[in-house]
């Protein structure tokens, strides 16, 4: 308290002041694109046309809302882009779910059961992370079909499975590396096997890097366009294909305030994890990188 | 390295060693995975970048003529050097607007949850999303230039997406846009790491703020910097969206990168070897930035 | 030909957990039954890849769609959209090396053959000579369709690229006339801009620029160096003067145009040419889709006429449909019904109504057509006999696609880049044709 009294001369408040006002204008140029979006989306066309970007909606309406969901054409079906919400989530929970696991034993036994060649093991799978996908497209294409996986979800599934671990196994070992060895190694004399010491020790102070994990490996999933359209069926698209197809699908006058809504519609559940989660998914993402 | 003598090890019975092989078993699958999913894979274009494959693959090896072509290419030296320009800038811009702005939330600001959830959230969504609002915001005739002449500056020029020379640096904006908030919150969560009792001694020694945060609290945060200069190479290396939705590489090819010049040759042009050949120069790229990556992380691991 | 169809038995497959509670042996009772119904749906269904998916692209792609289901056949829709066809060819290469291509996809010119070349297309023969397609299809449209003397295609209609569109009211208030030269469509551009309009609407995406450039080419130079230059890629011809001057006739079209063009759709630019902001369009007919779904009838409320200096040249871009090769006799039989019904009537003359081009035969009856179909009919007709029908190097008929890739970026390169001399252009014009071949 002392402090905050002490600074409340002119200068200070001024200073005050301007460190708001910066605040305020960066929070304005981060805010801008999403807030045309959600103006435009609920704006008729007739004031689209007219008025500029920022004018505010005079007569609002969730009309384009309801169409972007269940009517609009994606190509030739005009069934909006609900139906593709669903395949996505069809994709992304069960890619998720086995990539964070699968990340979660593989940093707990690069950390906690040192073996020769583990670190070698671990730089390897660390430049999955960075590969270039329109480099495996078509090796990935070819073995999805010796698989007989192509045009499938399970094949979506696992091509999300295979380019997350790296990602994964990358937070999780950076997370366990600073969990005390000690912890474990008592455990050990005390007989516990591999998966029991897992389970008892590591998995429940493990929460702020599976947050992580799985913030991370939905929003990458979720977003993804390039794998969602070369390697879905016509009945297995994800959201952001049909994004694309609305989005391109136009008679006579684009529809933005349609195409709007059906962009919030497909942004909608990365944002809402971004929101809730954020700041979990900040607090463990250093916890891991920040350690050097 | 405790464990490795304990007694249990001494006596190795049946399920003792069970024990020291399962975490290679847990391991084996992802990295037989990773093996053949990403170095099969490389290996696979490194061959296919030696033949002469056009539509589809095929393996007709006209060893490294796809490269001289490649070499032989302006578009792609100007898709090399945007990256270079684009790289460059993406990553220096994020660094100090995401180091400013956690310096600046960390003066005890009101609804600071909020203010850090709106730099944030970019980060969650792609360009696919994102692409069409900024198309507008860029274009001469419906966005920011359009907008500010309205309000009556009738000489306020921002048409950079029209401009070949000035098209890569909007790439930069949206970019920054969307990664510079994910550097902030790597920031800020790495001041509130500091121990503030170095603070408080500096400013007894009676040194100016400024002063104190270029000469003592930035040196904490380097491990800070390394992890944001490496995730946000990764971003500028992978950038493709980005670039379709914005500028679809124009105008001409002005704004090309390196990942857009290899899915167009690979995929629309039907000159998969000439494809190849770029990607494994990509890879070559990021090879020489993960390494140095690579070696202090694994040799700061076996001090710690 | 059986009359009697049975309409395919489309039983949903993935309802089976939303079944109460089944017991096991009445689920994987089920789970044989629902397997039994999807190969049976398999065996008569096609799935189609395309890109039809502007507004009127797909409601007449729809009414293939009910042709075919009327028949009893199902219609497995794949349309990817975006960037004429480039993700969906992706899409198609994606399937095409996993072994699973779909039953039958737009693909069109030169491309046929490579995918032919590759073996992976069905033949076409049976349907062909039942339906007697050589007498029915203009020679150089069947020369397309077929591959080492086997039909693998399947045309759905002939549009011409080499069209200028206008609004006549813009036309009206600067006080002029259709432009029949490109001299007089810069005197009229003037005029235009002068009268407060954007004279000329254009997308500044380098297929859009290479539509120009082709008219361009067609229009200053005629038909024979169009051959010669963008067809058949002979040096000299690319390298010539009159490329230059092509070039640089081209270029200054840019100052008809506005500053809001980078990365603007095509239908975004006919749309400025229905709203009255702009005067003209050069543009392929499938611009007429929009103008017809904006209820504009043509001649009054729009005018079409070759673009300028080419009239008496016609290049051409088929839409096709390739079928690929499966081993199942009654998806084969699927596609050949797909086949036969591409060419049907009532297809054609839906599905070029909408898009805005001719059909691919033309003994039809084209009194639903308006007068820029008719007059397309009559110039294909003629330019077919005096050697003006040319393939579109900018649609990919004329030239291989990394050829076509090359010279695009020359193309747009050099649109775009202010310090670029014409004759560096058409240098690298040369470069682009030969560099392509291994």
């Amino acid at each position: 308290m002392a402090d905050a009294i002490r600074r409340q001369t002119v200068g200070a408040r001024l200073l005050r002041g301007a460190l708001y006002a910066v605040l305020i204008l960066a929070a304005l140029f981060y805010a801008l694109p999403l807030l045309i979006m959600l103006i435009t989306s609920i704006k008729p066309l007739s004031e689209i046309t007219a008025g500029s970007l920022l004018s505010l909606p005079q007569n609002p309406t969730l009309a384009p809302w309801t169409k972007a969901w269940g009517e609009a054409c994606t190509g030739m079906r005009c069934e909006g882009v609900g139906g593709y919400f669903w395949n996505s989530f069809a994709i992304v929970i069960p890619a998720v779910l086995i990539s964070t696991a699968a990340g979660a034993l593989n940093g707990y036994a690069l950390t906690k059961w040192r073996f020769k060649g583990a670190e070698i093991v671990f730089a390897l799978m660390l430049f999955g992370c960075f590969i270039p996908f329109q480099v495996v497209l078509l090796p990935m294409a070819q073995t999805l079909g010796w698989l007989g996986l192509s045009s499938s979800r399970a094949g979506l599934v696992l091509v999300h499975v295979v380019f997350g671990i790296a990602f994964t196994t990358l937070f999780f070992r950076n997370f366990y590396v600073g969990i005390p060895d000690e912890l474990v190694s008592a455990a050990k004399l005390d007989g516990a096997g591999f998966f029991r010491i897992f389970w008892r020790i590591l998995l429940p102070v493990s929460a702020p890097i599976i947050v992580v994990s799985i913030i991370w490996q939905f929003t990458q999933i979720w977003n993804d366009f390039l794998f969602g359209v070369a390697f879905s069926g016509h009945d297995t698209q994800p959201v952001t294909v049909a994004l694309n197809n609305l989005v391109n699908t136009s008679t006579g006058v684009t529809e933005y305030n349609v195409n709007m809504a059906a962009a919030m519609i497909a942004a909608l559940p990365t944002l809402v994890v971004y929101v809730l989660a954020g700041k979990y998914f900040v607090r463990g993402l250093t916890a891991g990188s920040v350690k050097g | 390295m405790t464990h490795s003598i304990s007694p249990k090890a001494r006596r190795p019975t049946a399920s003792g060693r069970l024990q020291a092989w399962l975490p290679r078993l847990v391991l084996a699958p992802s990295a037989a995975v990773i093996l053949f999913f990403v170095y099969g894979f490389m290996l696979w274009t490194f061959v296919l970048s030696l033949t002469s494959s056009r539509m589809l693959p095929s393996y007709d090896f006209v060893g490294f003529g796809q490269y001289a072509r490649l070499m032989a290419n302006d578009r792609w030296w100007v898709a090399s050097t945007n990256l270079m320009i684009f790289g460059a800038l993406f990553v220096a811009v994020c660094l100090v607007i995401g180091a400013l702005l956690a310096i600046l939330l960390d003066q005890k600001i009101r609804q600071e949850g909020a203010l850090r959830t709106v730099y944030l959230y970019p980060m969650a969504l792609s360009f696919i999303v994102t692409g069409v609002v900024w198309k507008w915001l860029l274009n001469p005739q419906l966005g920011i230039q359009a907008m500010v002449q309205g309000w009556g500056f009738e000489s306020f020029r921002f048409d950079w997406i029209v401009d070949p020379n000035m098209a890569i640096y909007t790439l930069v904006i949206a970019a920054v846009w969307q990664a510079s908030g994910f550097v902030m919150a790597l920031f800020l969560a790495g001041l509130r790491g500091i121990d503030d009792s170095i603070i408080k001694a500096a400013q007894l020694d009676g040194a100016s703020l400024p002063r104190i945060y270029w000469r003592v609290v930035m040196p904490c945060l380097r491990p800070v910097v390394f992890s944001a200069v490496m995730i946000l190479a990764h971003i500028a290396i992978k950038s493709f969206d980005l670039v379709v939705a914005l500028t679809g590489g124009g105008p001409g090819y002005a704004s090309d990168l390196p990942a857009t010049f290899m899915y167009t040759h690979a995929f629309n042009r039907a000159q998969i070897g000439l494809g190849s050949a770029s990607a494994m120069l990509m890879l070559g790229g990021v090879l020489a930035i993960l390494i140095p990556y690579l070696y202090s992380e694994l040799r700061s691991r076996r001090h710690g | 030909m059986s009359t009697l169809r049975l309409p395919a038995l489309r039983l949903p497959t993935l309802r089976l957990s939303t079944l109460p509670l089944p017991t096991l042996r009445q689920s994987a009772l089920g789970l044989a039954l629902s397997m039994a119904a999807t190969t049976s749906a398999q065996a008569s269904d096609v799935e189609v890849l395309h890109w039809w998916t502007s507004g009127g692209e797909a409601r007449a792609a729809n009414v293939l769609k009910e042709l075919l289901e009327a028949e009893g056949y199902g219609w497995e829709d794949f349309a990817v959209a975006g960037g004429g066809g480039e993700t969906a060819m992706t899409v198609l290469k994606s399937r095409a090396m996993s072994g699973n291509p779909p039953s039958a996809a737009q693909i069109k010119g030169p491309e046929i053959q490579e995918w032919g070349e590759l073996g992976l297309l069905g033949d076409l023969d049976d349907v062909a000579a039942e339906e007697n397609w050589d007498a029915l299809l203009p020679e150089v449209v069947a020369d397309i369709m077929r591959f080492d003397g086997h039909y693998v295609a399947v045309p759905a209609n002939v549009h011409r690229v080499n069209w200028l569109w206008a609004n006549p009211e813009v036309l009206d208030a600067a006080g002029v006339e259709m432009p029949t030269t490109l001299d007089e469509l810069f005197t009229a551009g003037e005029a235009i801009r002068e009268a407060g309009f954007v004279p000329l609407a254009h997308g500044g995406q380098a297929w859009q620029d290479a539509t120009v450039f082709e008219s361009v080419v067609l229009g200053s130079q005629g038909v024979d160096f169009y051959r010669q230059s963008l067809v058949e890629l002979d040096p000299e011809a690319l390298g010539s003067d009159q490329m230059i001057e092509a070039l640089e006739t081209f270029k200054r079209l840019r100052e008809l145009m506005d500053e809001g063009m980078p990365g603007r759709d095509w239908n975004i630019a006919t749309n400025m040419v229905i709203e009255g902001d702009a005067g003209f369009q050069l543009m392929g007919d499938w611009a007429k889709g929009e103008f017809t779904a904006a209820g504009l009838t043509a001649g009054e409320d729009y005018l079409c006429a070759a673009a300028p200096g080419s009239e008496d040249a016609f290049s051409f871009n088929i839409d096709s449909l390739a079928m690929f090769r499966v081993n199942d006799d009654g998806e084969r039989e699927a596609q050949q019904a797909l086949a036969r019904l591409v060419l049907e009537p009532t297809f054609q003359e839906a599905f070029n109504l909408a898009k805005g081009s001719i059909p691919a035969r033309p003994d039809l009856d084209m009194s639903e057509f308006d007068s820029c179909a008719e007059q397309s009919l009559a110039d294909f007709q003629r330019t077919a006999e005096t050697g003006g029908l040319v393939p579109s190097m900018s649609h990919g008929m004329a030239v291989r696609a990394d050829v076509q890739g090359a010279i695009f970026d020359v193309v747009t390169n050099y649109f775009n880049d202010a310090n670029m001399p014409a004759d560096q252009a058409a240098e690298r014009l040369v470069s682009a044709a030969q560099m392509a071949s291994f």
